[in-house]
């Protein structure tokens, strides 16, 4: 299938669950992205979730699923290198550009905007 | 179980689970199915918009597919924040709902928000402790799972 | 000694207070609502050329407070005690707004009642002969107060329909025991009422038996009808909760309104600015009934009304925490 479309299919279904699932439960928008992170990790544990980026790319390592899903597997790949140690120096190995990025430019942008009501 | 209490009043015989009952009867309803599909074509878009970076990415800078993943998710972010500093996101998520909260532009939203709202409050207490504020729950529940299914699955393999 | 109170909880005064002047100050979308022709100023934006939201706020407060005594020709050493109130955190806006007056300050929070409460207090000073003449004051912001009770301004998420918006502006008010205007002839404070409604997007549904506690309150202790008055306007219900109110006057004490029963929360914005149950805050009934009401008030348009305020006394700490929103309602009968 055309990655365009799938990408399209897979990360539009993802954000419409999180839509649903605020509407319709008494949770949050933040309760829903830190329960998406998690399923992302665990995700990850079962191997369920690299055939879904190999599916549909961006439309699975865009939503915040996927932020879970590289903190479980770099934790993964390391333990398996490095045993148990692995666990904590493997973790932020795929998302620390990520983080970082969303850090620096977070902070800059912040030093030069100021909130309009 | 909390107990149940009538209410501080003799003119509303109703306790309040009765009276609780009653409002989210007559509440308005949120119109679900509107709001799955515009998160679903919204949050689809965004994706797609990642996906023609992506490629590019590989296609025209040669990057690997890992390293044109990162920046492309370094690019949505840096576009969720400044649509946040513009002060358009606030009006986009308001039609897109989850479609923008979801994919990494909510993360970056979350953080921009916050860090400028408490601004004033100075550079270490103000922004420097503030950028986390709504973003750090997903850091914290992420790391921990990581942890754990980690654990869990090396101690299966 | 109590020959001033009538009933329970009200309060009628022998020689009742005029309020003599009002001055209001309109946030940009309140600006451009249907009371627009009636503020005395509009602010372009929500800056009101000030550095942060915060600071724009006290200004708003301190320019009504000046304009209402400049309109009545009075220096602040004439008047004996300021009365006001906001949302934000320890009433800080009343309290900076106090700092630029050499008048005694009496601060009060009751959230959204802040104008019928700074009123009953007022005029009790007053009638009491406490005081000749009172200044009071409320304001509030959408951007101080969102961020406050719910998320950052800039925070992307969608709005419950049930939702309402909190209104940006400011108004003070001379009340005197000499002088023309409409008269503040009773007041009956209310009791606070917790239904267990945890939602802060609920304001309506959590105020709304409040509400209806105070009214039938008043009516009982002046042996009044609704038809006694032109117009009976709650504060900040909205939609929702003045249909609720409705609902419950109907089920609950068989009262029916003719036809006089209306919301501030519902006039202060047209249906399409996207404010879904209308508009709420402090000023919110400050803005309605010191611009349009008093104006028909003056003229004799209308000459008996009762504002029944109406707040939710809940703090960021007990919304974060779970807790129901406690609420309460505030009467004053104006009439000419």
């Amino acid at each position: 299938m055309n990655t365009y479309l799938a990408a399209f299919l897979v990360g539009g279904l993802i954000c419409a669950l999180g839509q649903v699932l605020v509407d319709t439960t008494r949770f949050t928008q933040g309760h829903i992205l830190s329960a998406f992170t998690v399923a992302g990790g665990i995700l990850a544990g079962l191997g369920l979730y690299k055939p879904l980026i190999d599916f549909a790319g961006a439309g699975a390592t865009l939503p915040i699923s996927s932020f879970g899903n590289a903190l479980a597997q770099g934790a993964i790949n390391e333990a398996k290198r490095t045993g148990f140690m692995g666990l904590l120096s493997g973790m932020f190995e795929l998302t620390s550009s990520g983080i970082a990025a969303a850090i620096v430019f977070s902070f800059l942008i912040a030093l030069f905007f100021d909130p309009r009501s | 179980m909390p107990q149940d209490k009538p209410l501080n009043t003799s003119r509303v015989k109703l306790t309040q689970k009765q009276y609780q009952q009653l409002v989210s009867e007559r509440q308005p309803k949120v119109p679900v199915l509107k709001r799955a599909l515009r998160a679903f074509v919204s949050g689809g878009l965004i994706c797609t918009f990642g996906q023609f970076l992506l490629e590019t990415y590989m296609d025209v800078f040669g990057m690997t597919r890992d390293l044109a993943s990162s920046a492309t998710t370094a690019t949505i972010i840096l576009i969720g924040g400044l649509l946040t500093g513009l002060g358009y996101f606030d009006k986009i998520a308001a039609f897109a709902g989850a479609g923008v909260a979801v994919p990494v532009t909510g993360f970056a939203n979350s953080m921009v928000s916050s860090a400028m709202e408490y601004k004033r409050e100075g550079l270490i207490y103000g922004i420097g402790s503030h950028l986390f504020g709504l973003a750090g729950s997903v850091i914290v529940y992420g790391v921990v799972t990581a942890f754990v299914v980690g654990l869990i699955v090396s101690l299966v393999s | 000694m109590k020959d001033k109170r009538r009933g329970r909880h009200t309060v009628q005064f022998s020689s009742p207070p005029y309020i003599v002047s009002t001055y209001t100050i309109a946030g940009p979308l309140e600006g451009q609502g249907p009371l627009r022709d009636h503020f005395d100023a509009i602010s372009k934006d929500g800056m009101y050329e000030q550095k942060s939201f915060e600071k724009a706020e006290a200004k708003m407060m301190e320019d009504a407070v000046n304009e209402v005594l400049r309109k009545t020709a009075n220096l602040p050493e004439y008047i004996d005690y300021f009365v006001a109130s906001d949302l934000l955190d320890q009433i800080v806006i009343s309290s900076t707004t106090a700092s630029r007056f050499p008048i005694p300050f009496i601060g009060m929070y009751s959230a959204c009642t802040a104008t019928a409460l700074c009123s009953s207090i007022a005029a009790m000073l007053i009638d009491g002969g406490y005081a000749s003449k009172v200044v009071v004051a409320t304001s509030s912001h959408n951007s101080t107060a969102e961020r406050q009770f719910r998320y950052p301004v800039e925070y992307g998420m969608q709005r419950p329909p049930y939702s309402q918006w909190t209104a940006t502006g400011a108004t003070a008010a001379l009340v005197a025991d000499s002088g023309e205007g409409p008269r503040i002839t009773s007041c009956t404070l209310g009791c606070v009422i917790e239904t267990g409604i945890k939602d802060p997007y609920d304001m309506g549904g959590a105020m709304a038996p409040a509400a209806l506690d105070t009214i039938v309150q008043h009516f009982e202790d002046t042996s009044r009808d609704p038809d006694y008055y032109d117009l009976i306007i709650t504060g900040d219900l909205g939609e929702f909760g003045h249909e609720l109110l409705k609902e419950l006057a109907q089920s609950q004490m068989n009262l029916k309104f003719p036809n006089n029963l209306s919301d501030c929360g519902m006039l202060l914005y047209n249906k399409d600015q996207g404010v879904d149950s209308g508009a709420s805050g402090c000023v919110c009934s400050a803005l309605v009934l010191f611009s349009k009401i008093y104006k028909e008030l003056c003229k004799g348009a209308i000459s008996k009304v009762l504002l029944v305020a109406t707040g939710a006394l809940h703090s960021p700490t007990s919304c974060h925490q779970g807790e129901s929103i406690p609420s309460i309602a505030h009467a004053i009968a104006i009439e000419r």
